[in-house]
């Protein structure tokens, strides 16, 4: 057999440089134009980024596979450390990008080049812009990369570990155990901190429980009835929490019912700081554990004879996964759908491996929540909306799509 | 020190039903081991408790010459490697990355593969001749050259024994030949010894070095494959008429089927004769 060059067994396909990019350049320029026409940021934005909503998420989707290619962890050396780093740089990058938005705009009117002058401290401090910027738009938009990067973690331990594309905590119903342990605490006027979030972890940890004796047959977890059981979990949390909403009569119903559509809008530095360092170190779990949630994907049992001590790594990925879900639901109720989106997303990126796939969720994850609560905050003409509502108008539609796509 | 695996009075039961009853076995380094028997008869099982994915119940059972319950996954994961019958994968892994996989149990936590694992990684894709698929998605794949990969990964895994649960089921007869050449080869160049689940009689009878025909959890005949595959036993393991004559090829046993003609479809048994 003839030795074959080391181009030949490399990793990672490098893609030529693609034709769509002066298409794209022309496209976005033009869009571009139109904007200025109309005469306002926000309208730019959304010229940029919603006038044909599919059209510019493919072109999304290519812009990131091109740069994936471009760092390709080809052939001689096993870089997988460098690939990893060169993505999550990439991300971060986006990340940033998205947050600089969202500090940017906002439904106060007029205020895009305040804003700038304000970040960047080239005007007095202490003006109404000010405040904005760093008591209300910041914190919540550190509180939606948050959120993101936790859900959509989730979404992507839940599918590797029930090895079922369409596994998502909201889907399966943990949001909503939560959920109720969440209301629980509410209604018994605990603090959000420790109180709330404790018994939305024991919420989750319940469901979670009852999903898997639901849906686990003898040994194995199938698919349709995991998802049916989902349903069901769903069913009976929603019962439960109009229950609980129709014997609440005093004011602390509209705060549950703004925070059951998943509402970034309530929060201070305090509360994304105790966040933070609640889910932070989940995160680094995780990346610990991602080449096993590769070798998951074989199966349990030949996962077992790759070296992977099953019953430690799954009781480890369940518990840190609901842990992170219920702190991110006691601090902004159940965020639909944002781990179904994120992680399928990226994979088609970047391709299915874990140790890529981990900290491309955690930045991107980040990136979409912010970009979803950005839209929340300035699609109404009034006031504004929870995110909630955004993840799921586009996520429910992408969950139907895959839904067709593997009963094939 | 040669026997690789080796029993004594090994049981094993799912819940009440006991599926392997006082197995006692040993199998050589460099054997070509096929265990044959009828469904349900406790193969699959055995390979298990074998390969570590089930903890055996009751009896002894050293792997090269150490205790099992003296493995640790990652331990066992090296000196064993399992191929089974047939692997869904659900996510797009290319074939490279599949196989180095295998280098996981020789690698840490998160298995950051070096320049040295890219190497065992592509001669194992050689070896078993995917390497032209190296860039494949797994998904896109046949099942002959799927089990391939699968094998691939499995020689990747560098054990001393590999275990092979049907792997010529789903194949058709060149891949079936295929996958047998492959084991033989691996036998021979490397030292592994195999340990296969098979139904296909013949091929056992052309391969094997070493068979052992279980029924109902216990060893009916273990040894030689003439000894092993005789009219008597064969038709008491399986319950059908079977004819057992040389192969055109010499040297090995034949089983023939015969239509129509079952134990337990409401004759007797000296009805076959």
């Amino acid at each position: 057999m003839p030795a074959l060059s080391p181009a030949e067994h490399g990793i990672y396909d490098r893609h030529p440089v693609p034709a769509w990019i002066p298409a794209f350049a022309g496209m976005t320029t033009l869009r571009y134009l139109v904007a200025r026409a109309i005469k306002s940021p926000v309208s730019i934005f959304y010229c940029l980024l919603q006038a044909d909503i599919t059209e510019s998420l493919f072109l999304f989707l290519r812009i990131l596979r091109f740069f994936a290619a471009m760092s390709p962890v080809n052939t001689k050396k096993p870089d997988i450390l460098k690939r990893v780093l060169t993505i999550s740089l990439l991300l971060l990058f986006l990340l940033l990008v998205a947050m600089l938005l969202g500090i940017l705009m906002g439904s106060t009117p007029g205020g895009f080049k305040e804003a700038i002058q304000s970040l960047f401290g080239t005007r007095e401090t202490g003006s109404m812009m000010d405040t904005i910027i760093w008591r209300i738009r910041f914190p919540r938009i550190l509180l939606a990369t948050l959120v993101g990067a936790a859900l959509s973690l989730g979404g992507l331990v839940f599918q590797a570990l029930l090895r079922n594309p369409l596994a998502e905590p909201y889907i399966l119903g943990i949001s909503s155990g939560s959920g109720i342990g969440a209301i629980f605490g509410i209604l018994m006027g605990f603090s959000r901190f420790p109180g709330v979030g404790a018994m939305a972890f024991a919420g989750s940890m319940v469901t979670l429980l009852l999903l898997l004796v639901m849906s686990s047959g003898q040994t194995m977890i199938k698919k349709d009835s995991l998802l049916l059981s989902g349903v069901m979990v769903n069913a009976f949390c929603g019962a439960l929490i109009m229950f609980l909403i129709s014997i609440t009569q005093d004011s602390r119903l509209h705060n549950i019912i703004f925070w059951l559509l998943g509402d970034l809008s309530m929060t201070d530095m305090g509360h994304v700081g105790i966040l933070a360092v609640t889910i932070v170190p989940c995160f680094i779990l995780l990346f610990w554990l991602s080449n096993s949630m590769n070798l998951l994907l074989m199966g349990k049992e030949m996962a077992q004879t790759m070296g992977v001590n099953i019953k430690v790594v799954t009781a480890i990925l369940l518990i840190v996964t609901s842990f992170m879900v219920s702190a991110t639901v006691s601090h902004c109720g159940p965020v639909g759908f944002v781990g179904l989106v994120m992680p399928h997303l990226l994979r088609l990126v970047f391709g299915p491996d874990h140790r890529v796939l981990v900290p491309a969720c955690v930045l991107g994850g980040g990136t979409y929540m912010v970009l979803c609560d950005l839209l929340a905050r300035t699609l109404p003409e009034q006031g504004e909306m929870p995110a909630g509502v955004i993840t799921a108008l586009i996520g429910a539609p992408l969950f139907i799509i895959l839904l067709k796509r593997t009963g094939r | 020190m040669n026997t690789v695996i080796d029993t004594k009075k090994l049981s094993h039961s799912y819940g009440d039903v006991l599926v392997l009853k006082d197995l006692s076995l040993s199998i050589q380094k460099g054997d070509f081991f096929i265990i044959i028997g009828p469904n349900g008869s406790g193969k699959t099982t055995l390979m298990k408790v074998i390969s570590g994915i089930e903890k055996s119940g009751k009896g002894r059972l050293e792997i090269l010459g150490r205790p099992m319950r003296k493995y640790t996954r990652k331990t066992l994961a090296r000196a064993i490697s399992f191929v089974p019958q047939m692997v869904p994968v659900d996510f797009p892994f290319t074939v490279t990355e599949l196989v180095l996989m295998g280098r996981s149990p020789h690698l840490g936590t998160l298995g950051l593969e070096q320049e040295k694992d890219i190497q065992i990684a592509r001669q194992a894709m050689a070896f078993t001749g995917v390497e032209g698929l190296a860039h494949r998605k797994i998904d896109q794949l046949s099942g002959g050259e799927r089990q391939r990969v699968f094998i691939a990964r499995a020689i990747c895994q560098e054990p001393q024994i590999m275990l092979l649960d049907e792997p010529t089921a789903s194949l058709d007869l060149a891949h079936q030949v295929r996958v047998m050449d492959l084991m033989e080869r691996l036998k021979q160049e490397r030292g592994i010894t195999i340990v296969m689940v098979s139904h296909d009689v013949n091929l056992a009878a052309m391969y094997g070095d070493r068979l052992l025909l279980l029924k109902e959890g216990q060893i009916v005949s273990m040894g030689l494959p003439e000894e092993v595959l005789t009219h008597n036993t064969l038709e008491e393991a399986y319950g059908c008429n079977l004819l057992v004559d040389e192969s055109p090829l010499g040297k090995f046993q034949r089983v023939t089927l015969v239509p129509g003609k079952c134990i337990d479809s409401g004759m007797k048994k000296t009805d076959l004769k």
